[in-house]
């Protein structure tokens, strides 16, 4: 693996940004990677379309800017009309089947992400159902990198009701691909 | 743990480069911060909010700029490591105060996270182009040391450099940062305590009666050791032009004196200041010199170019002022050809133009978003093949398209 690029995009309230700085801190810190994380979001954060950006490399990250995203995570749908536009053509497409419509193809990947969360009765952690779902998937980050992730990054409190968010994504991507 | 232990934050961190710059204060024992939060500077007062009184410092939310750069010479002169960090307007609002630190032979630093100017211009968005005000805003002959972090980790290095070199220097330490590295998060390494280097100023110890000159210049240094309060000393400190004692003594003799004095202090004792990191320049026939985030655009841009078969290589300046005129002069002896990339039309370059020789190109936008590796491929090109260099304020262009 070389360069990849990822971009996580919601509706802010959704934990996107929060969800992207989980991704970046398991490359860079427990997946011996290197990896930059930025975020950008219009005046009206709470609500508006937001999107964070993950650049994950073996090498030194020098240009921090994402230029073709091979990784999309989509969780609403203005976001995904807003954020889709400069996809690599190969690009993994990962959506909350619930919240976008997208047109299905042989790369789209879709999760009832919030789904899950709101039946372990916390919706709040549908983005961490999609990490789950993400690692799922993908191979972008390892699983034990991004749970090392979530222990050192959500409030102490939460973080076995984050992990079995995690799981659920994860388990919901291993009985639906295979 | 020692207080100071207790102040570093050791270990590897996945963070946010103004989050990082606080903590490379709280590493330096920082242990004031009096500051107006503005975008995109806000996180560093925020972090330094919570982090200093655990530490047992102050944090002081001032009710403009002028009251908070004061407020940091006023607790530096009480002998606390002290900073602020603002933005372009209020980095303007700062420049007669900046003055007031170098008179005064106060340690201080000040954080710019730049953003695009003039006036409130851009502001959440990336520039670079304080570089001369950092140099020349404040009125009168002094000279600057400013530092331009280029990632996260040197967020963290290089505000805890400037920690020590305003202190060894007793002059105001600016870090010329910009919002694109300011806002990125990456990954952190902060050392054992014991393993963070701490250079504290000299202070004056000879006894409080009989000839007390406390702006008398060690001889090695130029620069006079400093009486902390508190300890019986009746130090006078004026901004203005003073003697040895500290009493204002506004001769001409007097004036050209100190202020000589001023500069050479920083300017005979560079070469402890400037620091340059260089890659693949061995070969190369296009020098680009480039700095801040600018840097990171340009070491894609040479790699694309070395794809194409012109051997180019970067020159990036972790320290603008001062200028690193003896190492770029000799860089002008090594190339054919100097690209400067930055994002303002030329601040740079026109130093680049000022101490070489050879054919220097400019990568330039006036900023708000980081620079396009295009960008810079297309001016390492025309450098290459000999093209006739553009001026520096060409209104359309390659800049047009970005």
């Amino acid at each position: 693996m070389a360069r990849y690029e990822v971009r996580l995009a919601g509706f802010g309230g959704q934990g996107i940004i929060m969800a992207g700085y989980i991704v970046g801190k398991a490359a860079a810190l427990y997946d011996g990677k290197d990896a930059v994380f930025s975020q950008s979001y219009g005046p009206e954060a709470r609500g508006g379309a937001c999107a964070a950006e993950v650049i994950i490399d073996d090498d030194k990250v020098d240009y921090p800017v994402l230029s073709r995203p091979d990784i999309l995570v989509l969780m609403s749908q203005e976001a995904a009309i807003r954020y889709s536009a400069d996809k690599a053509e190969d690009a993994v497409v990962l959506i909350d089947e619930d919240l976008v419509t997208a047109g299905a193809g042989e790369r789209v990947h879709m999760a009832p992400t919030s789904r899950l969360a709101e039946e372990m009765g916390r919706r709040l952690v549908g983005n961490i159902a999609m990490l789950g779902f993400l690692t799922g998937v993908t191979d972008v980050v390892s699983r034990a990198a991004i749970e090392e992730a979530i222990r050192t990054t959500v409030p102490p409190k939460t973080i076995d009701l984050n992990l079995r968010a995690f799981t659920a994504g994860h388990d919901y991507a291993m009985r639906t691909l295979r | 743990m020692s207080v100071i232990e207790a102040q570093v934050l050791t270990g590897s961190h996945f963070m946010n480069g103004d989050t990082a710059c606080a903590e490379g204060a709280m590493a330096a024992g920082c242990l004031f911060f009096g500051g107006y939060p503005i975008t995109p500077s806000t996180e560093i007062a925020e972090r330094l909010a919570r982090r200093l009184p655990e530490a047992g410092g102050a944090y002081v939310q001032m009710e403009d700029e002028l009251g908070s750069i004061t407020a940091v010479i006023g607790a530096s002169s009480a002998g606390a490591r002290a900073m602020t960090a603002t933005s372009g307007p209020g980095f303007s609002l700062m420049m007669e105060a900046i003055g007031l630190a170098a008179m005064t032979e106060t340690p201080c630093v000040i954080v710019n996270v730049q953003r695009g100017g003039p006036s409130t211009g851009l502001p959440t968005l990336v520039a670079q182009a304080d570089v001369m005000q950092a140099r020349w805003g404040t009125h009168g002959d002094i000279q600057a040391i400013a530092l331009a972090p280029a990632s996260c980790q040197e967020m963290f290095d290089l505000t805890l450099r400037a920690f020590n070199l305003a202190d060894r220097f007793r002059h105001p330490v600016i870090i010329l940062a910009d919002e694109a590295i300011g806002h990125l998060t990456e990954r952190v390494v902060i050392p054992a305590a014991s393993e963070i280097p701490r250079v504290r100023r000299r202070l004056y110890t000879a006894p409080a009666n009989g000839a007390f000159e406390p702006f008398r210049a060690a001889e090695d240094t130029l620069v006079p050791p400093m009486p902390l309060p508190g300890l019986g000393y009746r130090t006078h400190v004026t901004s203005l032009t003073h003697d040895e004692r500290g009493y204002p003594a506004t001769d001409a003799a007097t004036h050209d004196r100190l202020v000589r004095r001023l500069s050479a202090k920083i300017a005979n004792f560079r070469h402890e200041i400037i620091e340059i990191e260089e890659s693949g320049l061995e070969d190369a026939e296009v020098a680009v010199i480039a700095y801040g985030s600018t840097s990171r655009t340009a070491r894609r841009a040479i790699a694309l170019a070395r794809a194409e078969g012109i051997r180019a290589g970067i020159f990036r300046p972790l320290t603008l002022w001062p200028f690193p005129e003896d190492e770029v002069r000799a860089l002008g002896e090594r190339v054919r050809s100097i690209v400067v990339a930055e994002l303002n039309l030329g601040q740079v370059r026109g130093e680049v133009e000022r101490v070489t020789n050879i054919p220097v190109y400019g990568a330039n936008h006036a900023g708000g978003a980081i620079m396009r590796p295009e960008l810079i491929l297309e001016s390492i090109k025309e450098a290459a093949h000999g093209q006739p260099a553009r001026g520096r304020f060409s209104p359309v262009g390659r800049a047009a398209a970005v």
